[in-house]
């Protein structure tokens, strides 16, 4: 089936088997990789995107579903430079292999914009179904509070309890 | 893993849909439970039947009932003013139905129809006695709450109808809900969880209404605890006494995420709290 999106600003066409999910169509059928597939379950929201403005897992849409939509992947939040929230996860630490980070900075802009000052109880509870491996979560939440404040330097989170 | 081949449908009407259901489809609505399964190849249906872009969607005071079309995203419900002014029971339950980004694409109706023994919604309509409207090739029946969970992930729906709306009756003004659920993080799948809706006059309660999910196969409406209550006054005694008979009302079983026995004291536990939630106002 033929369907035709907007991604990243941009309209793209191609044809899809209906049990494509939009995860495999934007990285394999439009080469955005940026797009990560964890588990394919819904489960872990690595591959999470905006889709027509909200959040949504792209392993669980399928990608004929999203016909006419209007999609923001990772690759979209960077002009020439880094977005406010991208810089404040550089600053801050927040990535160390990287495989969250595009599921996160989707739930963090969507928290951002429908709730510019969150508590720290409010970012923990907006990233609790994005898995990360690696960084413990304490960095990815500072990096939201520092983003929501406007981008300031923050302080580096402290070191953990030895 | 990936989804075995399937032919896909976007219908264009409800009739349409049903139609494409009869010749042995599956609808598909927010996809959240589906999809997960169709990639696990769970379930290989041969048509996959899209009733996403179906404009069931209202969320309007109906009378004396709150209507929701089944395809109403979860959280355009959990977010609406007329959800949290009529029944905000059902409006703060819905904040537990998975993260934000699984309420954006998920329907009402597609949580009422995968009926997951601990999923939120399916309880608390049974404990607000809501009643379901389905389309079938015969044309429309409609179907009490108390009637349509018939198992886990089995409902009153027969193969080609679709789930096309939700009437809940609104609770009175004076009624005073309590929620207590037990997850592993936020937002997950409830182990347990237990919604009540009070009324309470001149100090004893007037009405009671206890639903318990993951505690069975279906969402537990806990009647002999309801009767309890009524006309007693809420004291520390009365509302162990209940959350007592709701937990012998349960039926669970051992699974990986907890045993039996554990969600059994569970119900015991949560339906305190709840109570207590709830009589507190
Ligand atoms: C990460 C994650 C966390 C979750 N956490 C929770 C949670 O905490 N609580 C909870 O309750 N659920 C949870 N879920 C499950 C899911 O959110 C719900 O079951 C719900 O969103 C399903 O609705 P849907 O519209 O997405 O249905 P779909 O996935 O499209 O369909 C589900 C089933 O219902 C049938 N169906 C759908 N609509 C209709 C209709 N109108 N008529 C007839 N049949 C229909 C489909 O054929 C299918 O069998 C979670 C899911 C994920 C991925
Ligand atoms: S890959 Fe989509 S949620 Fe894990
Ligand atoms: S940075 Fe590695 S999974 Fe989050």
């Amino acid at each position: 089936m033929r369907i035709t999106v907007t991604v990243n600003g941009r309209t793209r066409s191609a044809d899809c088997e209906p049990r494509r999910t939009l995860a495999d169509f934007l990285r394999y059928d439009l080469g955005l990789t940026g797009v990560h597939v964890g588990c394919e379950q819904g489960a872990c929201g690595s591959c999470t995107v905006l889709l027509d403005g909200a959040t949504a897992r792209s392993c669980c849409v399928l990608a004929v579903q999203a016909d006419g939509s209007d999609i923001t992947t990772v690759e979209g939040m960077a002009t020439t430079s880094l977005s406010p929230l991208q810089e404040s996860f550089r600053r801050h630490h927040a990535l160390q292999c990287g495989f969250c980070t595009p599921g996160m900075l989707a739930v963090a802009t969507e928290l951002l914009r429908d709730n510019p000052e969150p508590t720290e109880a409010e970012i923990r509870t907006a990233i609790a179904g994005n898995l990360c491996r690696c960084t413990g979560y304490h960095a990815i939440v500072t990096a939201i509070a520092a983003a929501a404040r406007g981008g300031d330097g923050g302080s580096p989170p402290s070191p953990p309890e030895a | 893993m990936k989804a075995a081949p399937f032919d896909y449908v976007r219908a264009s009407s409800a009739e349409a849909a049903v139609e494409a259901l009869r010749g042995g489809g599956v609808a598909l609505a927010g996809g959240q439970s589906l999809i997960p399964l169709l990639n696990a190849r769970s379930r290989r249906p041969r048509v996959v039947v899209d009733v996403s872009r179906l404009p069931l969607t209202r969320i309007e005071q109906d009378g004396p009932a709150l209507a929701l079309g089944a395809l109403t995203r979860l959280r355009a419900a959990e977010t609406s003013p007329v959800v949290r002014r009529t029944v905000p029971l059902l409006a703060e339950a819905l904040t537990h139905v998975g993260h934000v980004s699984v309420r954006n694409r998920g329907t009402v109706g597609g949580s009422v129809a995968h009926a997951d023994p601990a999923a939120e919604l399916p309880a608390v309509l049974l404990a607000l006695d809501a009643v379901f409207s389905v389309l079938g090739p015969d044309g429309t029946r409609v179907v009490a709450a108390r009637d349509f969970f018939l198992g886990r992930h089995r409902t009153a729906l027969a193969a080609g109808e679709l789930l096309t709306g939700i009437r809940v009756p609104l609770p009175p003004s004076t009624a005073r809900h309590g929620l207590a659920e037990l997850s592993r993080r936020p937002d997950d799948l409830a182990i347990t969880a237990v919604f009540t809706s009070v009324v309470l006059a001149d100090g004893v309660v007037a009405d009671a209404r206890i639903a318990v999910a993951g505690a069975g196969p279906t969402p537990i409406r806990a009647g002999a605890a309801e009767n309890l209550l009524r006309g007693r006054a809420p004291t520390p005694d009365v509302l162990a006494a209940a959350a007592d008979a709701a937990a012998a009302a349960t039926d669970p079983v051992d699974d990986v995420h907890a045993p039996a026995a554990y969600r059994r004291d569970m119900a015991a536990v949560l339906t305190r709290r709840a109570l207590r939630e709830a009589v507190a106002g």
